[in-house]
């Protein structure tokens, strides 16, 4: 039976290839790494993997539905920090406000959610107002919203401010110990394909060919009648949400978090592995997380002033790379430009 | 809150406008005619700053001193418009944002390479230094009274510029349109570097105004540039009289803000305006509807 | 017995600053009528179109669809309502197929959209729904090609095949044969000749003989006014239409 959109939604043969080999390199990894002798690097391949389901979620509003958000980090971190907020009231005082204290907890089963419901509020308040808006104006307004959070959050002195907060105690999610390496690698590994797996069905649904048909021609779209509104900002928070999955965790995984994971040029970290993995791929941004924390590894490691290098290397990507990773291993899929 | 108070206030709240309009103004001047997202610009404001500590400390006169900063930071626009900047014109603005998010990364680290990552003073003349009896009995600082009159004095340059020259009409229709502008007679390529070198001597002496009030280190110009990108959407791209008014506004609400609004609502309550702005009018107070 | 006209114009004023586009027009087209509408370039048809399919809010006047005032509605408010419409530029989702294209007009007047897990693909009934359309006009054998890919007069009927998919009780053209060839543009005749039973039409179009061939009624509209409405001949031989339209090419079309 031809499908409604045909070649065009099915992966290349070379793709497929390529992210059989990436899973399973990715499975194998904490092996590798202990026969290496070289534990820590489970810890740094996690950070990559916590990293990449962030930056997946961005490309679903980017690459599919046009939506240039420069504020995402803030979706990550508004999690991170319920998640090490809810932790920290666990182990000292109990939170009270107006009278009702709350003990914090470290279940997973109730801090997870409650920190995914913060990040996807916080998408849907955001998004409701910038949704009216597109274009310049759309990147501008996700930047400056982004910027509120920050300072928010910079205001919070007993959480630490800019010197961050501890993790009290990773979260205990269903006995599994997430304070070991290969446990937490897993654990971050399983949610990122998850997370690849439901936007893979995502993007092929009836949802997912409204939001890609709003980024191609949204004036065609309200024509036809669809209430491109809702639809987007359905998308966008449901992007805040699995951003909000990635900051439970980093902080899980870092046993840290600061306003440092909020500030705006880790929003602009996240657009860059999209764009140089390649946007509208999913996979593309899996393969920009890596080749990002791995390059700002390799840079450090020669300079100081490593960002003279990174920034150059930045606009060249952006002028002569810009379909990224992905976008040159799927050049024979047909009407991805 | 005493009188004496509310004035010194008042002006400090316009001297923070006046800042925050020069940038505007070199961002939505190159955003109007190059239709060009320049994020870059904090990072021209933190240049601007250097440079004139190094004028400062080469020719011994803080006036001097940015008397060349300003061409100077002019200059190194040019420099920037020519090797890639006129190459981001016809990019979307997402490959502008990131391209210019390079920039920062770049000038950032940049100026800690040349300068030191240890922050920089600079010592203004004694006649600047002291301070002017507005009101008796008061003593508000003499430089941030220049800093108002020069950023006064800019506006209405611009506003001659804007309403009495080929470019300014162009400003005005909102022509980002390369074949229009040529139609005019006007050559195109040489009013793209000349209005980008603009934006970034206003953005450069925007920064070099600063410099002795705040001091001078890497990273000055990012919050100043948010803060700009607030005063666009307020008062809408491509209108420097939105710019303007936008600016005085969001100087003012800021600075009044700090002082009345406990610390943690402060630095958040500008974003909480520019949310009200838009959910009334999504385009800016000024701007033309796309 | 009176029907309500399908489509009625009351007033309708629209004005960009000092510019008045549309200037007090009124009009209405019956049901199951062919209403044309013709005017030189600049005569505010395409300003017309969008603000009848609720693209561009109204200075002032009513728009009303089978007797119900839609003035208050957007544009896909309108469009569920039953009011189509194609674009005087193409206007496609050029990334998706012909076939995908129109299945997505066919979806939006099949219920909500927030289905997340299914695949598109897999619904047999919008995609019968859009290979009917893409059949009648002519484009089942193109239903695989990129909406982008397409020669442009396959474009055009597209366009019309997608406002079909949305099965309206009122269609509105603007320029459907725009940049068509002489065949093409025959084609597209037939093609609407027979729409005109079972579909109320207004047409903005600037090729005569179609407009003659198709039109029961046509009205003139010049700088943003209506004025005359009448049937084809009445028109072709009215003067003052002669002297603001077809005055400048002194022959006769046909």
């Amino acid at each position: 039976m031809n499908s409604v959109v045909t070649k065009m939604d099915r992966l290349g043969h070379r793709e497929t290839v390529a992210i059989a080999v990436l899973f399973v390199a990715l499975a194998a990894f904490p092996l590798v790494a202990n026969w290496l002798d070289s534990p820590y690097l489970i810890r740094v391949a996690t950070r990559i993997l916590v990293f990449a389901i962030a930056a997946v979620s961005l490309d679903l509003i980017l690459g599919f539905g046009g939506m240039v958000s420069f504020g995402h980090a803030a979706y990550v971190g508004v999690a991170a920090y319920v998640v090490a907020i809810l932790s920290f009231h666990a182990t000292n005082d109990p939170f009270t406000v107006w009278g009702i204290s709350f003990t914090g907890t470290h279940s997973a089963l109730i801090a997870w959610p409650a920190a995914i419901l913060c990040s996807s509020l916080t998408a849907l308040v955001v998004g409701a107002i910038a949704l009216r808006t597109t274009g310049v104006y759309f990147i501008m307004i996700t930047l400056a919203f982004a910027q509120m959070i920050y300072f928010l959050f910079m205001s919070l002195q007993q959480y630490g401010a800019d010197e961050g907060l501890a993790l009290a105690q990773r979260s205990d999610l269903a006995g599994l110990s997430l304070g070991n390496r290969a446990t937490m690698y897993y654990v971050v590994l399983t949610a990122l394909g998850l997370v690849l797996l439901v936007l893979y069905r995502l993007v092929r649904s009836k949802f997912g060919m409204v939001l890609r048909g709003c980024q191609q021609n949204e004036r065609r779209m309200r024509a036809i009648g669809f209430k491109t509104y809702r639809y987007k900002l359905t998308a966008f928070v449901i992007s805040g949400a699995i951003a909000g999955l990635s900051g439970v965790l980093l902080v899980n995984n870092e046993a840290f978090v600061s306003t440092a994971d909020l500030h705006w040029l880790r929003s602009a970290d996240l657009l860059i592995m999209v764009i140089l993995g390649g946007a509208a791929s999913l996979f593309g941004p899996l393969v920009g997380a890596l080749l990002w924390v791995c390059l700002e590894f390799v840079l450090e490691g020669l300079t100081p002033h490593w960002h003279m290098i990174l920034g150059p290397i930045l606009i060249l990507v952006v002028l002569y790379a810009r379909r990224g990773v992905w976008g040159w291993l799927a050049t024979e899929r047909a009407g991805h430009a | 809150m005493g009188a004496l108070l509310i004035v010194e206030q008042i002006l400090n709240g316009i001297q923070l406008g006046v800042t925050l309009f020069l940038m505007a103004a070199g961002l939505t001047l190159i955003f109007g005619i190059m239709n060009m997202i320049n994020l870059a610009h904090g990072s021209l404001f933190t240049i601007g700053a250097y440079l004139l500590v190094t004028f400062q400390k080469l020719t011994g006169s803080f006036v001097l001193g940015l008397a060349l900063a300003v061409p100077a930071a002019a200059l190194f626009g040019v420099l920037l418009e020519v090797v890639l900047v006129r190459k981001l014109y016809t990019r979307d603005h997402l490959d502008q944002s990131l391209a210019t998010i390079g920039l920062i990364l770049l000038f950032n680290e940049g100026v800690r390479f040349l300068w030191g990552k240890f922050p920089l003073g600079v010592t203004l003349p004694d006649v600047l230094a002291g301070s002017v009896e507005i009101v008796p009995g008061s003593a508000y600082p003499a430089f941030r009274l220049l800093v108002i009159a020069i950023g006064i004095a800019v506006a209405v340059g611009l506003w001659l510029l804007v309403a009495k020259t080929r470019i300014g009409m162009l400003v005005r229709a909102g022509a980002s349109d390369r074949e229009m502008t040529q139609m005019l007679g006007i050559n195109v390529k040489r009013l793209y570097t000349i209005v980008f070198a603009l934006g970034t001597a206003l953005a450069g002496l925007a920064g070099a105004m600063a410099a002795p009030i705040v001091g001078v280190q890497s990273g000055m110009g990012d919050g100043v540039l948010i803060l700009t990108l607030v005063v666009i959407v307020i008062g809408g791209t491509g209108s420097i009289r939105g710019a303007f008014i936008a600016a005085l506004v969001v100087g003012l609400f800021d600075t009044f803000g700090r002082v009345l609004l406990p610390a943690a609502v402060a630095s958040m309550a500008i974003y909480i305006l520019m949310a009200a702005v838009l959910v009334w009018r999504p385009e800016g107070l000024f701007g033309v509807r796309a | 017995m009176h029907n309500p006209a399908t489509l009625s114009l009351r007033s309708l004023i629209k004005r960009f600053g000092a510019v008045t586009a549309t200037d007090d027009l009124s009009l209405k087209v019956a049901a199951g009528e062919l209403h044309a509408i013709i005017g030189p370039n600049g005569a505010g048809k395409s300003t017309l179109i969008a603000q009848i399919a609720g693209e561009l809010p109204s200075t002032s006047g009513d728009v009303l669809l089978d007797g119900q005032s839609v003035t208050a509605l957007n544009a896909p408010a309108r469009s569920l309502l039953g009011l189509a419409r194609s674009f005087q530029i193409t206007s496609l989702c050029n990334g998706f197929t012909a076939r995908a294209n129109v299945a997505l007009a066919a979806q939006a007047h099949a219920g909500h959209s927030f289905r997340f897990w299914r695949s598109a693909a897999n619904d047999s009934a919008l995609l019968a729904a859009a290979d009917a359309a893409l059949a009648k006009v002519g484009l089942a054998a193109r239903a695989e090609t990129l909406a982008g890919a397409l020669a442009h007069g396959e474009q055009r009927q597209l366009e019309l095949a997608i406002a079909l998919a949305t099965r309206p009780r009122m269609l509105m053209l603007d320029e459907p044969m725009a940049g068509m060839s002489k065949e093409d543009s025959a084609r597209m005749t037939d093609l609407l000749a027979s729409l005109k039973k079972t579909c109320t039409i207004l047409l903005v179009e600037h090729d005569m003989d179609a407009v003659f061939a198709l039109a029961d009624r046509v009205s003139v509209l010049v700088y943003g006014r209506c004025i005359a409405t009448g049937t084809p001949s009445e028109i072709r031989e009215s003067a003052s239409v002669r002297q603001a339209y077809l005055g400048e090419d002194a022959e006769a079309t046909t």
